[in-house]
């Protein structure tokens, strides 16, 4: 509140010093401001960031601002954008959500900028709008699929699966060694999504063209059977009985502890989890490994790859030269090292010249090879700006045993037609 | 204008001069009268924060064809009148017993009534460690006893009711002091006639006590009432309307309208349930007030 106060008081004392038409003083101080969600990790590579970028240009001090994440962020940033009420820059996410903010009305074009050059093709495609481009990548690419417990695989000599029918066959071995098989997390229904988003890069490899008719509305997801295996697979791994006891009420953290401590063998999960895991369980670290969600066919299997948020300038801000800096700074390869030594790095980076420390933690490693052979694929909510809201609940209750696959799945593309219909996406 | 109002109304003067209104009606004007007649257009339109664009009825309709907007009213009025309905019988009580000759009444009655000052968030969080199906306290406790306690907030059928529960242990108090409030009220002649007349206890609760604090029962139902009508905190604190959709009400289905940015649809629901409570509480308030003339 005070901060909001104080903003809107600075800002009419800029409007009657503009006025005044006093020629502008090259200020020596600049002061800007940066709204970031609350997560640890997003706070400490802000933090990071900026103290670096401050130490270069002494002159300039940014005020880092925190969030909630989640829907209740999505409103604050989508009022304070809609009310000229924006920081300087703020921290966003890419793809679907991205679009919901209107960047050709409300962001800041970067695609003329020469930073730009260093961003990954693959990030600029997320981040665009129209023949814009506005944003530049918080992290390195993350990806999702299986978190697996090594040690739980030595001890049973079980080997990586390839295909869907030899990770039930596994779940199976480990369930008779009295271990939870697969650690599912419903306490926080975004998790329960994770098994069916990542089927991504088989559905689209099986229905090419998928996206492109799911944004039109003409291909639905019930009537596409590829689509609906993913809500099948959960289903699956519920009726096998692999779920940890405590499934409907235990959460995120619960579930990273479960995968690290041994107490369950398989957590669908996306690679956002490394720095969580490294921080807080830096011995079992490399315990643990990953692989992609397994297709009914080995040729199928690949990983689905979500992209980073990004670091975005409202057309609002006041500090537009200096912004731009920052985010040619986060856009440098020195920018990925004050990062990689913030917090543990998660994958390969999408800014050309970075390159990733040695040492990087097993999962990582595991991830490394689908980008290097090319068998990786980006995740549907980057590839359509649709993505209806109740997908987490549908999941849930087909993990719960309440609702049917094929019935989960036209509730879903209702869903979809709803939010195209309320946010009057393009293409319906 | 303001003056005609003034002076009209009831055809009698009003002791006060016109402008004598106009900070009220001001403040009225923007804060109330303004966002209401904003939202009754705000619903008809679809709205990203950035632009309104005009699209007739479509939001309701929309809202209508929601799948799980049955579920949500009949889960709404469901809870309404369980935690209503339990705060009265409780409610009763437990004003009886605080308002006999009970060693530590003063104590009690402060008990009673702390849970309603606690954050109803904090209670929300709190009950949902305690309900916790393997590591709760309260299924520790029954699984000591033998029983294997059940999924309090993860099976879909038990949910919205551990809900309930929880509501009425926070707001019972509330409606104890009430009934004391009623109850002490009632004049001391008639039980001294009962007695007389060799009145047992229990005829003397069902009628002396019983009908002469209806008017505290009115003003119990009517506020429990149009509170678990419009219920949200508890619920969103402690299920967020799960597992799946199974404890949504209506304010949680059009909270999360809201959350996924469908603004001119979530104030089409907030119309909606303005006119469910506005439709189911005003012939409640108008039965129980006409009782309460008979007495």
């Amino acid at each position: 509140m005070r901060k909001i106060f104080r903003r809107s008081l600075a800002s009419v004392l800029a409007g009657l010093l503009a006025m005044t038409a006093l020629p502008r003083v090259a200020s020596a101080d600049t002061s800007m401001t940066m709204l970031v969600d609350n997560a640890s990790h997003t706070i400490a590579i802000s933090e990071a960031l900026v103290a670096a970028f401050q130490k270069k240009h002494p002159d300039v001090t940014i005020d880092i601002e925190a969030r909630p994440g989640g829907g209740e962020g999505d409103n604050i940033v989508k009022t304070r954008l809609a009310t000229g009420q924006m920081a300087d820059i703020f921290w966003y996410n890419s793809g679907s959500l991205l679009q919901a903010l209107a960047p050709e009305k409300t962001l800041l074009d970067l695609s003329k900028e020469p930073f730009m050059e260093g961003v990954a093709e693959t990030f600029k495609k997320v981040v665009a709008s129209g023949d814009g481009v506005y944003g530049v990548p918080t992290r390195p690419a993350e990806a999702g699929g299986i978190f697996y417990n090594r040690k739980i695989y030595e001890r049973l000599g079980l080997k990586v699966p390839t295909t869907w029918a030899e990770f039930m066959a596994n779940n199976e071995k480990i369930k008779a060694a009295g271990t939870t098989a697969v650690i599912q997390t419903f306490g926080e229904p975004w998790t329960s999504q994770v098994l069916l988003l990542a089927d991504f890069y088989n559905v689209q490899k099986q229905v090419p063209g998928f996206a492109e008719g799911f944004t039109s509305g003409k291909v639905k997801f019930a009537t596409t059977p590829a689509a609906v295996r993913g809500f099948e697979y959960i289903k699956e791994i519920a009726d096998g009985g692999f779920m940890n006891k405590d499934f409907g009420a235990a959460r995120y953290e619960d579930g990273l502890r479960m995968l690290a401590e041994g107490e369950g063998a398989h957590y669908p999960m996306i690679t956002f989890a490394i720095p969580a895991l490294s921080d807080g369980y830096s011995d079992q670290i490399n315990d643990i490994g990953f692989f992609a969600l397994p297709a009914e066919k080995a040729e199928d299997t690949g990983l689905t790859v979500w992209m980073p948020a990004g670091f975005f300038i409202p057309k609002t801000s006041t500090n537009i030269d200096m912004a731009k800096a920052f985010l040619a700074f986060v856009a440098s390869p020195e920018g990925c090292k004050v990062q990689g030594e913030a917090v543990a790095v998660n994958g390969p980076y999408l800014i050309k010249g970075c390159e990733l420390p040695k040492d990087v933690v097993q999962s990582v490693s595991d991830l490394l090879p689908y980008f290097e052979n090319g068998k990786n694929a980006p995740a549907l909510e980057f590839v359509s700006p649709v993505k209806g809201p109740i997908l987490e609940q549908l999941t849930v209750e087909v993990g719960s045993g309440i609702r049917a696959p094929a019935d989960a799945a036209s509730l879903y593309d209702e869903d979809a037609r709803k939010q195209a219909q309320q946010l009057g996406l393009p293409g319906r | 204008m303001v003056t005609a109002i003034a002076s009209t109304a009831n055809g009698r003067r009003s002791p006060y001069p016109g402008w004598f209104f106009l900070p009220a009606a001001i403040v009225y004007g923007v804060f109330f009268l303004m966002p209401t007649f904003a939202s009754f257009y705000f619903s008809l339109t679809r709205w990203s924060l950035f632009e309104a664009s005009f699209i007739g009825l479509e939001n309701f309709i929309q809202f209508f064809r929601e799948p799980f907007l049955v579920k949500g009213l009949v889960n709404t009025v469901l809870y309404a009148a369980v935690t209503s309905g339990m705060k009265v019988v409780i409610g009763l009580l437990l004003a009886l017993m605080l308002t006999s000759q009970i060693m530590g009444r003063g104590l009690l009655r402060a008990l009673v009534f702390f849970p309603v000052l606690v954050s109803t968030i904090g209670v929300g969080i709190t009950f949902t460690v305690l309900m916790h199906p393997t590591k709760g306290a309260i299924n520790e406790g029954l699984s000591l006893l033998g029983i294997a306690g059940p999924g309090w907030l993860t099976d879909p059928s038990l949910a919205l009711f551990s809900v309930a529960l929880v509501d009425v242990w926070k707001g019972v108090g509330l409606a104890t002091v009430i009934y004391i409030a009623g109850i002490v009220a009632i004049p001391k002649d008639y039980y001294e006639a009962a007695r007389i007349d060799g009145g047992t206890k229990f005829q003397n609760f069902l009628y002396i006590t019983l009908p002469l604090s209806r008017p505290a029962t009115a003003t119990v139902i009517t506020l429990s009432f149009i509170g678990g009508l419009r219920t949200f905190d508890l619920i969103w604190a402690m299920t967020k309307g799960g597992p799946g959709f199974a404890s949504d009400t209506i304010a949680s289905v059009i909270y999360k309208q809201y959350q996924s940015g469908f603004f001119g649809l979530s104030t089409a629901g907030n119309v909606v349930l303005f006119i469910l409570i506005a439709v189911l509480v005003v012939p409640i308030t108008a039965v129980l007030n006409r009782r309460e003339g008979h007495q």
